[in-house]
């Protein structure tokens, strides 16, 4: 009888192991910013929870912190705990490389995710992010498009300094400087303050000087810029006397552009985790990624008024 | 009769300093660019006939901050320190009315209910900062630093999401105007709100006790009054000034975003209180002038924004024009020229007599 046992007990351990072995899980190691960031945040966080969940084969640890040392010691811990994978988006781009040497001395291949780490590309296996200086190209093509006469622009730029900010101003900067009917009105940061841009839209408009164009760095400036216009009742929008472009896709946002309140709206994406994924699988068949180059550059796209329609906003809409 | 002048002389002179500093930055506009202070009345994108320029701006972008101080004032005047944790508190404050108007239907009785809500939490959370600073005699400004810290994080975890909205004509008409009333709403709040706050002072003994706690706490409780509870009340009506101008901050943009609603504006609060000729260290005080300290504080960044200073150099432009007003306003500086201006009557009273 006793012997009968464990008999049966041994076959339900050989058993649980094989079924444990065949649902074998994936474990990656997440360490990313906190959602109360930002919106864009908020859809990156959400979109990765999406993707590497228990129904895809996945075991996730996460780890949010707008700390570089924090994020060091958490990714570190998910070295020590042994994760098979290492995802990161790093507070600052400098102080990894012990980390990620440690990674790779044990076997754990690094992907990073929205934000480049200064360090040897042999570090990580792939870089997904988005390409600022594009969005701000794409604005400004979009802008060239519309054909008018004098573009007069109040440019409304994000915190200085921060990568949004920089890639989102060049190709302006560069447009206004090479031509002679661009001209920036006022050039002024709001520091991403919704409020603060408000205020530098009324001291235009106080000022009696022509504008044309607002071209503010995110969703929430333009929405500030709007306000002021809507107290000095100066029109803006689809075929009206003030073109407003802003940048992120907030739905919010994209929903002034659907009612053509809005004209144009850059976007920033923030959907990378389907991305590593594949890459992820494609490792775990045994296969080589053999990529082009490591640094993956999202598709990203900018809305004109004219053409958006409700299943844009639905798919690429961040937030509600 | 020299005498009678020289009271009331002295008993505004505290007011000289804000009405001098508004003043300097009006004549300085004026040489500047003329048009400054024209006021012009156009037709919204609503359709209803409201008045624009300059000079309307400066009222109704003071208006947070000028609320912000009356309030200021009191907990200064009573508790000898200042509460740093204005902006955080205003962003909960407005966090907790739009948590409420996104729950249903935006109707004036959900306007009124969230305004009620969002006062009572921020009422809460002044009843907080002064347990700590009245019963456990913590410094105000380490009191209000624990939410100075963690308010916008509260802010945050109230509503979720990082930028909610809320759209309707009702909120616009509390942030921009009411159809047919040509005055930006904020500007009504603030006149209302002053009233309200005079009227408590003129029927009740608050003024007066708020003074006597400020200047000797000891000899105010021997007196017989609550110096526990004159401070505590203090810091509750500041958190009720904190729901006011969170609901204006809100309803300004139909969007909160926890991180950046009146960021920083606990700088200028406290520097509106201090421009307004009070004691930073608490005792007498007057509301009306830390208010005009925030309208000057206000023309100073507009005067700033139209003569296109970048909004980076900004803050440098100002604390250059606050050392002067503050040294002016010091009582080192009052003293000299008060002996100055001994001085000189004196010679003149001398030659006088010799003639």
């Amino acid at each position: 009888m006793k012997k009968f046992a464990a008999l049966l007990l041994a076959m339900l351990l050989v058993l649980t192991m094989t079924v444990g072995s065949a649902m074998a899980e994936v474990t990656v190691g997440i360490v990313n910013n906190p959602p109360s960031e930002s919106g864009y945040r908020e859809a990156n966080v959400k979109d990765f929870e999406a993707v590497f969940s228990a129904e895809n084969g996945y075991a996730a640890k996460t780890y949010y912190s707008l700390k570089n040392d924090e994020q060091l010691a958490a990714a570190q811990q998910f070295i020590t705990d042994g994760v098979d994978y290492l995802l990161i988006s790093a507070a600052e781009t400098t102080g990894w490389d012990a980390v990620l040497t440690s990674a790779q001395e044990n076997g754990i291949p690094v992907f990073l995710f929205d934000r480049m780490i200064a360090c040897d590309e042999s570090l990580y296996e792939a870089a997904v992010v988005s390409d600022m200086a594009n969005q701000g190209k794409l604005a400004v093509e979009w802008l060239i498009a519309q054909n008018l006469e004098a573009y007069n622009i109040i440019h409304i730029q994000g915190a200085m300094g921060s990568d949004a900010q920089i890639g989102r101003t060049g190709a302006l900067d560069e447009q206004v400087a090479n031509n002679e009917n661009w001209k920036l009105v006022v050039q002024q940061t709001a520091t991403w303050d919704e409020a603060e841009a408000k205020k530098i839209t009324e001291s235009v408009i106080n000022s009696k000087e022509a504008f044309n164009i607002i071209y503010a760095e995110n969703d929430g400036m333009a929405k500030g810029a709007v306000a002021a216009l809507d107290e000095a009742g100066i029109s803006h929008g689809v075929g009206k006397d003030v073109i407003v472009m802003g940048f992120d896709c907030n739905r919010w946002a994209l929903r002034e552009l659907l009612s053509g309140n809005w004209n144009y709206d850059g976007q920033c994406s923030p959907f990378q985790a389907q991305v590593i994924s594949d890459l992820i699988q494609k490792l775990e068949a045994g296969e080589a990624l053999n990529l082009e180059s490591k640094k993956i550059i999202s598709e990203e796209k900018g809305f004109d008024a004219t053409t958006i329609t409700q299943a844009d906003i639905d798919t690429y809409g961040l937030g509600e | 009769m020299a005498k009678q002048a020289k009271k009331n002389w002295s008993k505004h002179s505290q007011l000289l300093v804000p009405l001098l500093s508004i003043a300097l930055i009006i004549l300085f506009n004026a040489f500047r660019d003329p048009s400054f202070f024209s006021i012009e009345v156009t037709t919204n994108n609503a359709g209803s006939t409201v008045l624009t320029g300059n000079l309307i701006s400066i009222l109704n972008g003071a208006s947070e901050l000028a609320i912000l101080a009356m309030g200021m004032t009191l907990v200064t005047a009573a508790c000898g320190g200042q509460d740093i944790s204005v902006g955080a508190l205003a962003a909960i404050a407005g966090s907790v009315f739009v948590k409420v108007l996104r729950a249903g239907e935006i109707t004036p009785l959900a306007i009124a209910l969230g305004f009620v809500a969002c006062c009572a939490v921020a009422m809460a959370f002044g009843a907080f900062n002064g347990t700590l600073v009245s019963v456990f005699k913590i410094q105000p400004m380490i009191a209000t630093l624990v939410l100075f810290t963690c308010g916008r994080s509260v802010a945050y975890w109230i509503n979720g999401g990082a930028t909610p909205t809320v759209e309707s004509p009702l909120i616009n008409a509390i942030g921009s105007f009411i159809p047919g009333v040509p005055v930006p709403t904020p500007i009504i709040i603030v006149i209302i709100t002053a009233i309200v706050l005079s009227l408590v002072f003129k029927f009740t003994t608050l003024g007066l006790y708020t003074q006597a706690v400020g200047i000797n706490q000891r000899a105010a409780r021997l007196n017989g009054i609550n110096t526990t509870g004159i401070k505590l009340l203090s810091f509750m009506i500041l958190g009720a000034c904190c729901a006011i101008a969170g609901v204006i901050a809100v309803s300004r943009l139909s969007l909160i975003n926890h991180e950046t609603l009146l960021l920083d504006i606990e700088m200028d609060a406290i520097l509106a209180v201090a421009i307004g000729g009070n004691a930073l260290g608490g005792g007498k005080f007057k509301v009306a002038g830390s208010v005009l300290g925030a309208y000057a504080i206000q023309a100073l960044t507009i005067t700033l924004y139209a003569m296109k200073v970048p909004s980076t150099d900004v803050k440098a432009y100002k604390a250059i024009v606050i050392i002067l007003i503050v040294v002016i306003g010091s009582p080192v500086v009052k003293a000299k020229l008060n002996q100055l201006w001994k001085k000189l009557t004196a010679g003149k009273a001398g030659k006088e007599a010799a003639a």
